[in-house]
């Protein structure tokens, strides 16, 4: 028997109409640990890397984390991956709510999708038995309203349903996978999931989830259970409000408006605007968020209450959370009631929240610059929120000037010409970013930024705090019960780190610490992604109630696998090696790795550049980002080593000696 | 008549306070599992959480009696301008659908508040349910001995359900065939 994990994943070739439940190697479970981990290994296996993102040979993988369906608090999250239309490489996109456990129930890992159906479809899931079933009549319905009618039509209200909607349908980048509570934004999965003619994915199950060591294992969630308790009643002091509690950022929750509308950037993620609040604002945005939330609500196993349902004024509801509730609003020069319906029509269409704003500011900017006419905005409204509704629409619906929007900024930008490249200032590896502009070079993010694969800062950054304490006291205070440390050091070097000086910004942390210090932010939330974990009980807030010491316990008793820190260390060390590989593979260098370059005022490239270098070579990869052959074979990914050798990608011996000098 | 106390275990529902997590379903389940905690399902929860979001709808609902044969009416209400249909807050497992049963079996699921030796401080939707949407209460209280009914246990239930499908004499047949077998 299989613990934890089903030990099945569900196999549908969209193109021949068929489908397969096949059964998995327990092996590769221990290798690389479901989830993101065991999806990369099939990405790398199945997805040769001349494989464009719209065609046949690509596959879209809907997974469930390792321990999704156990008992664990908070571990909901469906990791999906396929290739990004707006990236070009391996993209992987998490989303919370309740499929994840849905489709552990219905006895499986992951449903996996390859081929492309010629009619619009939607798949429906229950136990066992799999149909394709017409979905004709769902054609450009939202996303959220695609799952009502679902759910009615087969008289299933417990079905767990993830659609897109009209921009999905029609491959816009940016599209996103709605669930309800949650979705999968980044990367442009969701035009994936419209190119494979796939409209909806529909699971119920009612099977056994087993577990190894079942008293074990609930003595743990017992104690993480706990410290949430013990979180939620101490929040960390000296850190902003966001920062100082658990779960997915509280944006719901948390009135921190003024902080975001003045330290993040407006428009096309060009204006700060410092003394934006004041107390006016502060009374009438606090009036809208009550008057249009209606409830906090939690995703599968979890007390958080992250997101809420939102009623605009005659408008459906939706369920929000995190920081699009601001990035309509900031994007359109605006208020937050305008933000907040937008986000409405955004959710159905099944749009990117954080790409969708940009796009439509920097089409305002071009037609500002002249760079792009009048005439390629036929019918466009005077007043500036309509023009946002109206961008919203061309592009989801690739009208007009919207066809190429609909591609992002990157690839819209190149497409116009005529110096539009300019106004695309805000991505990293082609996909837009956070609208944040900054002072001082930060290493530390530096490297976050750069090397990030997740495409989002927020999928990468978490336990070392963003900025340092101001005094001697507060540090001491915030080490004192820092129990998520992987290893002692990293307190001393928060005891050390000051706002000036010489342990200050950009040249402290130093080198090697801020390899040590990304390395370890990185890793969690890797192990969250193969876990399944949210990476707002882990990952990503400060002292959270997962952390590299009590992981190998969960998986131990949970799936039965034998499993201890270094192990654990050294598997997820494995699997985000092989999810670079699958993008080195795909020809992603090192001159992809950057921030924007107006991220910071103060730059330092030869730091920079010697930074770059360092974390590299930390991280097992040459000068140029590869990973080398002798840490791949380290890794047991001797394979990955053989064809980066066969395509000349790595030559033989070529890093040892650089290796060996450095010892 | 002769008195004794007993207690009467309740467990309040405030529905304001649920978000819909479904913690509450997934350790029902799991405690009713065997070996107990050992597997999870919430399709065999003794609680079931009725979440329509977009409705702001969330109601936590107890199994109840079984019961053979379906209501007739269908009615339904308005409450603070939302519609509930009146089958949903319903405690029954009813043949009318597929809720508070076994889901391989059709066996019929009632909460038992958990009753176990040695005894729980609380029952286990409740330790689960951090947000405090279900409270847990204890109260004494004088019966009449004779009154006091002598509980139904699980099995009792199951072989309620099984007569009423398929009459008390092929259960006994089955029965008797299986006890054969077992020799
Ligand atoms: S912490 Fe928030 S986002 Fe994470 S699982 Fe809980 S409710 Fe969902
Ligand atoms: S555990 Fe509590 S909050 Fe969660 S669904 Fe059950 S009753 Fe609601
Ligand atoms: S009291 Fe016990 S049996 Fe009843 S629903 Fe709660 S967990 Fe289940």
């Amino acid at each position: 028997m299989r613990y934890a994990e089903t030990g099945y994943n569900l196999e549908i070739d969209l193109t021949r109409g068929s489908y397969d439940r096949v059964e998995s190697d327990v092996v590769d479970t221990e290798l690389y640990l479901g989830g993101l981990g065991t999806n990369a290994k099939i990405m790398w296996d199945r997805v040769p890397p001349e494989t464009e993102p719209f065609s046949e040979d690509n596959l879209l993988i809907f997974s469930a984390g390792l321990l999704c369906g156990t008992p664990a608090t908070g571990c909901n999250r469906t990791i999906i991956t396929t290739l990004s239309p707006q990236t070009e490489l391996m993209c992987f996109s998490m989303m919370g709510g309740f499929l994840a456990p849905e489709i552990k129930y219905a006895g499986y890992d992951k449903i996996i999708l390859s081929g492309k159906s010629k009619d619009l479809v939607y798949i429906w899931i229950n136990n066992d038995k799999v149909e394709i079933r017409d979905a004709s009549h769902l054609k450009g319905k939202g996303a959220i309203e695609t799952s009502k009618i679902i759910c009615e039509e087969l008289n299933e209200p417990k079905a767990q349903v993830a659609a897109i909607g009209a921009a999905g349908e029609n491959r816009v980048y940016f599209a996103s996978i709605e669930q309800g509570r949650s979705s999968a934004s980044r990367g442009g999965i969701g035009a994936v999931m419209g190119d494979k003619g796939v409209k909806a994915i529909v699971v119920r199950g009612t099977k056994d989830i087993n577990l190894a060591e079942p008293d074990r294992y609930f003595d743990l969630c017992y104690e993480v259970m706990d410290y949430i308790r013990f979180r939620n009643e101490n929040p960390i002091p000296n850190v902003m409000p966001i920062l100082a509690g658990l779960g997915s950022p509280q944006e719901m929750k948390v009135h921190d408006e003024k902080w975001h509308t003045e330290n993040f950037m407006w428009g096309n993620s060009r204006v700060r605007r410092r003394d934006f609040w004041n107390e006016e604002i502060a009374k009438d945005w606090e009036e809208t968020m009550n008057s249009m939330q209606r409830r906090l609500i939690s995703c599968y196993n979890c007390p958080m209450t992250c997101g809420a349902t939102i009623q605009p004024p005659g408008m459906d509801t939706y369920m929000m959370k995190c920081f699009s509730k601001l990035t309509y609003t900031m994007a359109a020069f605006s208020d937050l009631e305008f933000g907040l319906g937008i986000a409405q029509a955004a959710t159905e269409h099944g749009v990117d929240g954080f790409s969708a704003p940009q796009v439509m500011a920097f089409a305002l900017e071009l037609l500002e610059a002249g760079i792009l006419k009048p005439e390629d905005f036929p019918g466009l409204p005077e007043e500036n929120e309509g023009r946002f509704y109206y961008l919203l629409d061309m592009i989801v619906n690739r009208k007009g000037i919207g066809n190429i929007l609909a591609n992002g900024t990157y690839w819209a930008a190149k497409e116009i010409g005529n110096g539009a490249e300019e106004y695309a200032h805000n991505n990293i590896k082609k996909i837009e970013q956070l609208p944040l502009k900054l002072g001082m070079m930060n290493p530390v993010y530096f490297l976050m930024y750069s090397t990030g694969e997740k495409m989002n800062i927020t999928q990468i950054e978490g336990q070392f705090p963003q900025a340092p304490f101001a005094t001697v006291e507060e540090r001491e205070a915030f080490v004192k019960d820092w129990i998520q440390v992987p290893d002692d050091k990293f307190k001393d070097y928060l005891m050390k780190w000051e706002f000036r000086g010489e342990f200050s910004n950009p040249y402290y942390p130093t080198i090697d610490m801020c390899c040590e210090i990304v390395d370890w932010m990185e890793m969690m939330h890797y192990i969250d992604d193969a876990l399944g974990m949210c990476a707002g009980l882990s990952s990503f807030p400060l002292k959270p109630p997962y952390h590299i010491h009590n992981y190998p316990k969960f998986i131990e008793a949970g799936s039965g696998i034998p499993m201890d820190e270094e192990k654990l260390t050294k598997a997820v060390k494995r699997y985000r090696t092989l999810v670079r590989a699958n993008n080195i593979r795909r020809g992603m260098r090192r001159a992809d790795e950057k921030p924007p370059e107006n991220h910071w005022k103060k730059r330092f490239p030869e730091y920079e550049a010697e930074l770059l270098s360092a974390y590299y070579k930390f991280k097992g990869w040459n000068d140029d980002g590869i990973p080398t052959e002798e840490s791949l074979r380290d890794l047991g990914l001797g394979y990955v080593a053989d064809e980066f050798l066969a395509k000349g990608i790595l030559k033989a011996g070529a890093d040892a000696p650089q290796e060996s000098a450095s010892e | 008549m002769a008195k004794k106390t007993k207690t009467v275990k309740s467990i309040k529902v405030n529905a304001d306070l649920c978000n819909g997590c479904r913690a509450c379903e997934m350790a029902c389940s799991a405690f009713h599992s065997e070996p107990k905690y050992s597997s999870n399902n919430p399709a065999r929860s003794r609680i079931s959480v009725i979440r329509r979001p977009l409705e702001d709808i969330y109601v936590p609902v107890y199994a109840g009696e079984y019961t053979p044969a379906e209501c007739l009416g269908r009615n339904s209400y308005i409450l603070d301008g939302k519609e509930y249909k009146e089958c949903e807050f319903c405690r029954a497992s009813c043949p009318s659908r597929g809720d508070f049963k076994e889901p391989d079996s059709g066996l019929p699921l009632k909460c038992d508040m958990c009753e176990s030796i040695p005894a729980l401080d609380e029952p286990l939707c409740v330790k689960w349910c951090m947000v405090g949407a279900l409270e847990y209460e204890e109260r004494e209280v004088e019966v009449d001995e004779e009154e006091e009914q002598p509980k139904v246990s699980e099995m009792e239930l199951g072989l309620e359900h099984l007569v009423d499908k398929f009459g008390l004499h092929k259960v006994a047949e089955s029965v008797a065939r299986l006890t054969k077998k077992e020799d």
